[in-house]
């Protein structure tokens, strides 16, 4: 097996051992990404020396036994939507130029802190905006398992560069979706944390009461390993919760008999692929098998939750890309005044699923519609979160499928903005509502793709959501299962 | 019709983008459908029911205001599509 493959955690094991050095799984990372990447396009932007450099200092520290962390040496890639200070950051938009963040985000400073080793920045929708990085500037990312097919997105370029063994984990950020669904479609292990569970800061904001960093990982210990070196309280962030980080890679093991597993019936719809239903069922009957108690639960305003976030997100979208004036950063378009020059700035450098958005979100906004729209969204939005309060009364956790179908060729819904929004109607609400979930390898369709089941926890409960994920994680083989990739 | 021709036009105004005339069309019949499918929460009554604010309750997050970054106007400005010594320079404001 390839150093590549390995988990954050058997790296970490091999690492501490002295068995193997971080230059050598960085560089047979690099190999990885070589042989395969032409295909499946993961990375915008590779920083080969500076991860170089990092392995070689991990191996120094390693060697003296002064490292405990257990990402040291650890190769990681980031979504393009994280400011890394020195390196090109794109967000897959073309309105950001050739941008150089002056700064890291507090998620990447902490990475480092870490000892991982930053391998360079993933593809995604444009200002991550989309379920299949089709709305990505410069080029889309193919799915490993199938490259006809999407990756999931917005996090797609990080979903495929992990499920291709192009980076031993990565990190994303999830809206509505984001790092869930892809994870799903990539046969992989992605979390969103409890909003304010991890500092937003240096994160180029989308929504930002729903935008939140996690982690996609090869399996279910290594995200508890990375959420563990993420989370915490920032100054920088005002929304970040300030309350103690639990050992998350220690909460795994332990007994799940008689937790309440909670199954909401709107999640079981017509038009949701048939393989998908099946294998979500099954899980289900074997955690039942394995001592949980089942509840049917109802989530009543479940079908609100689509028109609901796409009032709500694109509301904030528009106000958070008002900065993208031509201004401090990007590329400036000549014109012969200044309204004319933020108008054209904006309409060379955003994209057409990006001026959607800050279309309906302005709309949404705008005098005479905000009462009708973004008002009537948000108490909607409190009775979304109103049924979960109540479904939390009589389950521990719920579980559901993670995307109602397994992953979409390329093309197949770029003409229909609303059928893409509809393949976030399992995952939008968790957003809406602030919770912590995780998807996690549930099976195969016919076609061999992979499915997701979704896991939700209780606001900050996740650790009880992280081990009833490894417990069904580590009866199954699923995880374990490789797409094959034709090496060039 | 949810949405006018007209109102598209305004809103590209508000939200600082020029549109072509067939992205005006595109986005009109776009923006239409979408918004005939957010009609769906008029079938709610919300009556009495508050806005959302926040997931849980929680408290003002106050903090000294001080200044924490280091001066560095050399890495700021080094992004700027055009400028002035230490100042971005931009286009005429007032005529």
């Amino acid at each position: 097996m390839s150093l590549a493959a390995l988990t954050v955690c058997d790296a970490g094991e091999k690492l501490r051992a002295g068995e193997i050095s971080s230059v050598e799984i960085t560089e047979a990372v690099f190999e990885r990404i070589a042989a395969t990447d032409e295909r499946i396009n993961s990375y915008l932007t590779l920083d080969r020396e500076a991860a170089l450099d990092q392995a070689h200092r991990a191996d120094a520290q390693l060697r003296r036994k002064d490292g405990k962390s257990a990402l040291l040496g650890i190769p990681i890639a980031l979504k393009d939507n994280f400011l890394t200070r020195g390196l090109r950051t794109t967000c897959a938009s073309k309105i950001l130029g050739e941008f150089v963040p002056p700064y890291d985000a507090t998620t990447v400073r902490k990475l480092r802190a870490a000892g991982a080793v930053i391998i360079g920045k993933t593809n995604l929708d444009e200002f991550a905006m989309g379920s299949s990085v089709e709305n990505a500037a410069f080029f889309p990312t193919h799915n490993p398992w199938n490259l006809e097919r999407i990756p999931g997105g917005s996090s797609g370029g990080s979903a495929a560069a992990v499920a291709a063994d192009q980076c031993t984990a990565a990190l994303g950020t999830d809206t509505g979706g984001s790092i869930r669904q892809p994870a799903a479609c990539c046969g992989v292990v992605g979390l969103k944390p409890t909003y304010g569970r991890v500092s937003r800061y240096g994160i180029i904001a989308f929504a930002s009461s729903m935008d939140q960093v996690g982690p996609l990982t090869k399996n279910v210990r290594d995200s508890a390993l990375l959420l563990e070196a993420i989370a915490g309280h920032d100054p920088a962030d005002s929304t970040s919760a300030n309350c103690a980080v639990p050992r998350y890679g220690t909460v795994l093991t332990g007994d799940i008999k008689g937790l309440r597993v909670g199954i909401p019936k709107e999640y079981f719809i017509t038009g949701m692929q048939p393989d998908v239903e099946r294998a979500v069922r099954l899980a289900i009957d074997q955690l039942q098998k394995h001592g949980t108690v089942i509840e049917e639960i109802s989530l009543p305003h479940t079908e609100y939750a689509v028109a609901v976030y796409y009032i709500v997100a694109t509301a904030e979208a528009s106000s958070n890309l008002a900065r993208y004036d031509g201004m401090r950063y990007g590329d400036r378009a000549d014109a012969k005044d200044l309204t004319e020059t933020y108008m054209i700035t904006r309409d060379e450098g955003f994209g057409a699923e990006v001026k959607r958005r800050i279309m309906l979100g302005t709309y949404a906004l705008s005098a005479g519609y905000y009462d009708a729209y973004y008002l009537k969204a948000q108490r909607v939005r409190t009775l979304i979160k109103r049924d979960f309060d109540r479904a939390f009364e009589r389950c521990d956790v719920i579980v559901t499928p993670t995307a109602p179908t397994t992953a979409f060729k390329l093309g197949e819904k770029t003409q229909d903005p609303l059928q893409m929004y509809l393949s976030d109607i399992y995952t939008i609400s968790i957003n809406l509502a602030g919770l912590p979930a995780l998807s996690l390898p549930c099976g195969f369709d016919h076609d061999g793709m992979p499915i997701g089941m979704q896991i939700i926890g209780k606001h900050f409960d996740e650790p009880l959501m992280l081990r009833l994920a490894h417990h069904y994680e580590q009866a199954t083989e699923w995880h374990k299962k490789k797409p094959r990739i034709e090496v060039r | 019709m949810k949405i006018s021709a007209e109102e598209v036009e305004r809103v590209a105004v508000l939200a600082r983008l020029r549109l072509t005339e067939a992205e005006k069309l595109q986005l009109t019949r776009q923006l239409d459908n979408i918004l005939e499918y957010m009609e769906k929460l008029n079938q709610l009554d919300t009556t009495g029911v508050e806005p959302f604010t926040h997931p849980f309750a929680t408290v003002n997050a106050f903090r000294e205001d001080a200044v924490t970054n280091q001066s560095n106007p050399e890495a700021l400005l080094a992004n700027a599509p055009d400028r002035d010594g230490n100042f971005f320079k931009v286009p005429k404001i007032i005529e």
